[in-house]
């Protein structure tokens, strides 16, 4: 079905709705390489208010990408839940965004509508949003999952440790491991990238991570961030599998290209939980996601890559995630080009996983061939920690030596959690007082030689001792 | 660091981890900031990394430094006019520029290219200045004497993928891809082979073989030219590269293990 609007004399054509989302995005790189891209400023405002009056029931009947070929499109259709929706049925898209704003959208009516919202929907709302606006929003959304500790209460900001090393050695891993939790992060997860696809050297890193966490008693949760079919494979042979990673897209066809579908995924999420090892909740899930994913694999279908992305949280909410992380810059300048598009793509993100009930945080990240540096990557992460967001990655001085990136580093965390009165997930706090890696006015505290963890190290580490 | 700022930057007690990992570890703080040494430290390597993307390559002094190894050259272009449009547009920097796929196509040649050697500056023109031309110099002591390199062709604002066109252009039975790769922080100059049999358009990842992080500080060139004459041996005799060709030259080899870091 077409649309248009009027604009003075001009007339703007709309092929179908998907273009009208398309040319409603705020320019990025990955757009125009799509070709999908709006053509001019004016067609970009014209698509906006073309937008503006379409009502949220057409995404439920005009879907962009088939319901018969695509199972993405069938999770959203089939689990759709009318009684959350019905409260919001009447709007149209630019009513939506009034309606978000307002006072009678507060923490607990957003929850309720929740599942009565699609990606489409809330990548359509987005598309209307002024960053300020993405930011409100996602503030009054509360998403909070458990496994070892609690992830998403108000006033918590999170850190992954991601204590990568170019060649998996144990020692390197543990050492970045020690620094990061010295330094109080690892709440989120302590999530490691491995070079390698061994069975038996991934089963290695498993036993590395979970004695630490065992060792230290750290109300936290391990992953390893390897093929999901690895990790079903390594839960059979009896490895301490805490959290089930995967990446995602918003089509099949692009998860195909992953090597992965729902059921799949569905059939990791009863392995993980078959160990019952959180002691919390059961969230056992944890997914990355980003922009541009489903391009790259030629699987978006002249869909936006934002509305894409927005799809992508329709699956990883159906998997009930304790952790859903959006990869901002990560996939190169062809897609995110600069600063500017990378900080609005992460505002996107995080409002669009907040709103659909996703715990969303972000890995704010760039690489050296996107025009992009520190102080963009300061003033993404400050937006998104004041807007709420569950987490953030905690990489030794922001460097990645293993995924030659670059993100954010424990003191990235520190700085935040000061500037914004943000504390660790509850549980991990009291164990970050406990090891008197922190004072009780929340500042991490000196650490000596003499401490409990330098005097008791990793056993990988001992020989360093 | 001066006697005042001692006082105001904490250090980590757990210094000696350090030799465990190059990763940034106990790098101390300020507050809970970093220090300026560790933010200066940091801007530099993004620098280098930052310039070893923009700065053009100087393809002279290449071709000096490649001719010196006893290869004659060629010049070619993709369809990438400038870095900013490379950067963009990813499937233009994969084909060639029209004159150049004619240029190619033209070229007379005394008999067929079974090895033909592309240098493409790709992400990091540091890399290619630094290492091709003493990759190259390597390769030749394990190069078959019957294999006919023709020229080493260098590629412009040029992605892994244009090899298959420069390949085919030139009827190669097998093209290498030597390429500065994305930098790191830490590695501004990694240099990348791509080894493709048969190449032609429309080729993908999984039709190559790739070695990594050629450079001093990574895997050296000895070791690179090893394990790509090696690969290109086995390619030659199974007549196929990519997921089917397993790298097993560090098994058959025992002894040769490289140094990754």
């Amino acid at each position: 079905m077409g649309y248009h609007y009027q604009v003075g004399t001009q007339t703007y054509q709309f092929v179908d709705l998907k273009a009208v989302l398309a040319k409603a995005t705020p320019a990025r790189s990955g757009d125009y390489l799509a070709g999908v891209a709006a053509e001019t400023y004016a067609e970009r405002m014209a698509a906006r208010m073309c937008l503006a009056q379409i009502p949220l029931k057409t995404f439920l009947q005009d879907l962009i990408i088939p319901y018969e070929s695509d199972e993405v499109t069938r999770l959203i259709i089939d689990t759709h839940d009318k009684d959350a929706f019905a409260e919001i049925s009447h709007l149209t898209v630019g009513d939506f965004r009034d309606w978000l704003l307002s006072d009678f959208a507060d923490t607990t009516s957003l929850k309720r509508i929740s599942n009565g919202i699609t990606p489409e929907m809330a990548a359509a709302v987005s598309k209307l949003m002024r960053n300020q606006d993405l930011i409100l929003v996602a503030k009054k959304c509360h998403v909070t999952t458990a496994f070892r500790n609690t992830i998403g209460l108000p006033g918590r900001l999170s850190v992954r440790l991601q204590p990568n090393h170019p060649t998996d050695d144990m020692r390197g891993i543990a050492a970045s491991m020690l620094d990061g939790l010295l330094y109080g992060a690892g709440d989120a997860v302590i999530g490691i990238n491995p070079a390698t696809d061994s069975l038996p050297a991934l089963m290695d890193l498993y036993y590395l991570v979970d004695e630490v966490i065992n060792q230290y008693e750290i109300p936290t949760q391990s992953c390893i961030l390897t093929h999901v079919t690895n990790q079903i494979q390594l839960i059979e042979r009896g490895a301490p599998v805490d959290l089930v990673f995967q990446s995602i897209a918003g089509t099949e066809k692009a998860n195909k290209s992953f090597g992965i579908d729902i059921a799949l995924l569905k059939e990791a999420q009863s392995a993980a939980l078959s160990l019952n090892r959180g002691t919390v909740g059961n969230n056992v899930m944890y997914f990355e996601t980003g922009q541009g994913s489903a391009l790259s694999g030629n699987a978006n279908f002249g869909v936006d890559q934002q509305t894409c992305e927005a799809r992508a949280y329709a699956v990883a909410r159906h998997l009930s995630p304790l952790l859903t992380n959006t990869v901002v810059g990560f996939i190169g300048p062809e897609y995110l080009y600069d600063g500017k598009q990378i900080i609005r793509a992460g505002l996107e993100d995080h409002f669009c996983g907040k709103l659909l009930g996703v715990p969303l945080g972000c890995d704010v990240c760039y690489t050296n061939h996107a025009e992009a540096d520190q102080d963009d990557m300061d003033t993404l992460m400050t937006l998104l920690a004041t807007a709420g967001l569950t987490f953030i990655m905690g990489i030794p001085g922001a460097d990645d030596i293993m995924l030659n990136y670059q993100t954010t580093s424990f003191h990235d965390a520190l700085y935040l959690r000061k500037v914004l009165g943000l504390k660790a997930a509850p549980e991990f706090e009291i164990w970050l007082k406990k090891m008197q890696i922190m004072d009780a006015s929340g500042h991490v505290r000196p650490i000596e030689q003499a401490h409990h963890m330098l005097q008791n190290m990793p056993k990988h580490l001992l020989s360093a001792a | 660091m001066t006697e005042k700022s001692k006082q105001i930057v904490h250090t980590d007690a757990w210094h000696q981890l350090k030799s465990f990992t190059r990763a940034r570890i106990a790098i101390g703080r300020v507050g809970s900031s970093l220090p300026t040494k560790e933010v200066l430290d940091f801007g530099l390597s993004h620098a280098m990394a930052r310039d070893a993307v923009h700065l053009p390559l100087d393809i002279n002094a290449l071709e000096k430094n490649i001719q010196a190894q006893g290869f004659s050259t060629l010049r070619a272009k993709s369809m990438a006019a400038d870095r900013a449009t490379y950067l963009l547009r990813p499937d233009w920097g994969r084909r060639l520029q029209e004159q150049s796929l004619v240029n190619l196509q033209n070229l007379s040649q005394p008999k067929p290219i079974d090895f033909l050697i592309v240098v493409g500056d790709g992400l990091s023109s540091l890399a290619v200045a630094r290492h091709a031309a003493p990759l190259l110099a390597e390769m030749r002591h394990y190069l078959p004497s019957d294999w006919h390199t023709g020229h080493v062709v260098i590629a412009s604002q040029a992605r892994v993928a244009i090899g298959d066109e420069i390949g085919q252009a030139l009827s190669a039975k097998m093209v290498v891809m030597l390429i500065g790769e994305r930098p790191g922080l830490s590695s501004p100059d990694s240099l990348g082979i791509y080894l493709t049999y048969n190449p032609k358009l429309g080729l993908s990842d999984a039709d190559r073989n790739c070695i990594s992080n050629v450079r001093p500080e990574g895997l050296q060139y000895d070791a690179a030219a090893k394990k790509l004459i090696w690969l290109a041996k086995e390619a030659m005799r199974i007549k196929v590269t990519g997921v089917a060709l397993k790298d097993e030259s560090d098994v058959l080899e025992i002894g040769t293990q490289t140094k990754l870091t």
